[in-house]
């Protein structure tokens, strides 16, 4: 899938993540003088960030215009980039447009969940196992793991096609779910285990000597210090089953009141007339209730995002 | 109290469970996969191994290099504008100046917002009659009538290398934000008592430093890159006649649109030959610049 597949390969720790944290605290106390700008350099940085955060925005910003604009003035030239008429029409009449719509949202963060459930359990004993056990194919069999993050599921489309159907499972939330956590795991699996590797052996052989038994040590010892790292693990997770909901819903499962919010809006964006506003209307309110809740876990992810970045 | 017997098997036991959930959902896809390729599977139940000739047929039919070419030129231009804009984005956003978490938090919606939606987005974005960018251009008298981007191939093209781009950014910038960050301030520092201009310093400390996060990021993002899907399929559906199909495109085409199972097969086998190659360069790569590190 495009970039949206963690970095967490190479990883490395999270102290570049903590990094960004910290840094963007330091500001607003005295700043040292190499950090000092000159006028012309501050108006030069900010002119840059506005045309870079133009283009990341720009569809979001017209995207959102556009569901203000009566379908009359959409479809008129010459073009006005500010609406002329306001009309918060689109967002009553989507609702009849796309009967649907509300459990296409619900499906959306259904589905997402129920992947990010299945990963973290079975992502946690893994993730502990490549963190503290070493045996003969330990090495070669993280690097598989790891080979699983390369291949998409759009290669491999055919044969889970038919594995979905003999397994009966085409057009159910199954058939979105079970694949989607597949391709979500490894990744998962490679970041958390970078995490518990920061947790001193030493808990481990001390729970060791006091007679805990092994599956004991990883409830008691290693599960609540790694929670901060499972957290992490989760967000991503459901971050990555949130955005990348498409190929697998779009090829197995046809049926309406299973479909995800994009596949929802995808089959209205088919058709010949499209109409915009209430697309674009239905895109805003589908994604509003998820991206709420993203903007208060920012910090997990930029801590997600670049857990992996430089040092080992 | 490693590597005794039974922390083996407990380490095995934890393994289990992923263990059988990717060798059933991805190994054995992978294995059926190659077997299919050498098959004539289609809807119906029964199939026959035919030996080579779905290669035969792919590679004899002429324009299958020129599907291959196609996604590697795509790849490349995806992946470098990617760098560029990413490293633009993390030199502003390291800056310390007011407003700078602001930032960083507006530079995340791409990546976090369902990526369909934002490319429904980017389609009106490039609607001919009507569209932000064709409008835009002529309310500026930069071009004379409306130009529908997506319905020339060139143009189409380029556009779905943009929206990939766009999508992209925001996780490469970051990366590098992270990667600058973790450069020792120490050696800025004394660059700068020493009278080095910020230009400078950016050319001989930050960017030979930050290598190894560039070398990482352009092989992962090449690597996803290479198997984007969603993109050109709501854009373009691979169109307009053929000059946005990349060989993902075209191996769903074959498919889930014609029901050739055993020839899409061997177009996703062709797939996974180059994937596997990218792997084995980019571990490669990361263990060269680990060691390279310990020195």
């Amino acid at each position: 899938m495009t970039d949206h597949v963690s970095t967490s390969t190479n990883m490395a720790t999270t102290a570049a993540a903590a990094d960004v944290a910290r840094a963007s605290k330091v500001r607003g106390s005295a700043r040292p003088m190499i950090d000092r700008y000159k006028w012309y350099e501050v108006a030069a940085i900010y002119a840059g960030i506005g045309v870079f955060l133009f283009f990341i925005l720009a569809p979001f910003i017209e995207g959102f215009l556009v569901s203000l604009k009566p379908l009359s003035q959409l479809f008129s030239t010459p073009y006005s980039f500010i609406p002329r008429v306001w009309s918060f029409d689109s967002y009553v009449t989507m609702w009849t447009s796309v009967p649907l719509l509300g459990m296409h949202i619900f499906n959306s963060f259904f589905i997402s969940t129920v992947v990010t459930i299945i990963a973290v359990v079975i992502v946690v004993p893994a993730a502990y196992a490549f963190a503290r056990f070493r045996f003969a194919g330990s090495g070669l069999m993280l690097a598989g793991f790891l080979a699983v993050n390369m291949f998409s599921g759009a290669v491999l489309l055919i044969p889970l096609f038919r594995l979905m159907r003999t397994m009966g499972l085409l057009n159910t939330y199954w058939a979105m779910i079970v694949p989607g956590a597949a391709f979500l795991i490894p990744s998962s699996i490679w970041l958390l285990r970078t995490y518990m590797l920061r947790i001193p052996r030493e808990l481990d052989e001390a729970a060791w000597v006091d007679g805990a038994s092994r599956l004991y040590t990883l409830r008691r010892v290693i599960l609540p210090l790694a929670m901060p790292g499972i957290v992490v693990v989760a967000i991503m997770t459901f971050i990555g089953a949130y955005a990348q909901q498409f190929i697998f819903a779009l090829t197995f499962n046809s049926k309406s009141e299973f479909m995800p919010l994009p596949i929802g809006l995808f089959a209205f964006f088919g058709k010949q007339e499209v109409i915009w506003n209430e697309l674009m209307a239905a895109s805003f309110v589908g994604i509003l209730p998820v991206m709420i809740v993203i903007v208060f876990l920012q910090r997990y992810l930029v801590a997600g995002l670049t857990a992996g970045a430089v040092k080992q | 109290m490693t590597g005794t017997r039974s922390a083996t098997i407990f380490a095995l036991a934890l393994l289990a469970p992923a263990l059988i959930y990717i060798l059933a959902i991805v190994a054995y896809p992978l294995v059926d996969t190659i077997i299919l390729s050498f098959t004539n599977a289609s809807l119906r139940q029964e199939y026959d191994f035919i030996g080579w000739a779905n290669y035969q047929r792919i590679f004899s039919a002429g324009n299958f290099t020129e599907v291959i070419l196609r996604t590697f030129i795509w790849t490349f231009f995806s992946v470098s504008i990617k760098m560029i804009i990413g490293m633009f984005g993390a030199v502003l956003l390291n800056a310390a100046i007011p407003g700078q978490t602001v930032f960083r938090i507006l530079t995340m919606p791409p990546w976090i917002v369902p990526m369909a939606i934002g490319i429904f987005m980017w389609g009106w974005m490039y609607n001919g009659q009507f569209g932000m960018i064709s409008g835009l251009l002529q309310n500026f008298g930069i071009t004379n009538g409306p130009v529908a981007w997506l319905a020339y191939g060139n143009t189409a093209f380029w556009a779905t290398i943009i929206t990939d781009v766009w999508i992209g950014v925001p996780m490469v910038t970051i990366y590098f934000l992270a990667a600058m960050q973790s450069i020792p301030k120490d050696l800025h520092e004394a660059a700068w008592t020493d009278g080095a201009g910020r230009f400078y310093r950016f050319r001989r400390i930050t960017l030979p430093l930050m290598v190894p996060a560039i070398i990482t990021m352009s092989l992962l993002s090449l690597i996803a890159t290479f198997n984007s899907f969603d993109i050109i399929w709501i854009l373009t559906q691979g169109g307009p006649s053929g000059s946005t199909t990349t060989m993902i495109i075209d191996t769903y085409k074959t498919a889930m649109g014609s029901r050739k199972y055993g020839e899409g097969a061997a177009r996703a086998v062709v797939i996974s030959i180059f994937v596997t190659i990218f792997c084995i360069v980019y571990f490669r790569a990361v263990r060269k610049l680990q060691q390279g590190e310990a020195k």
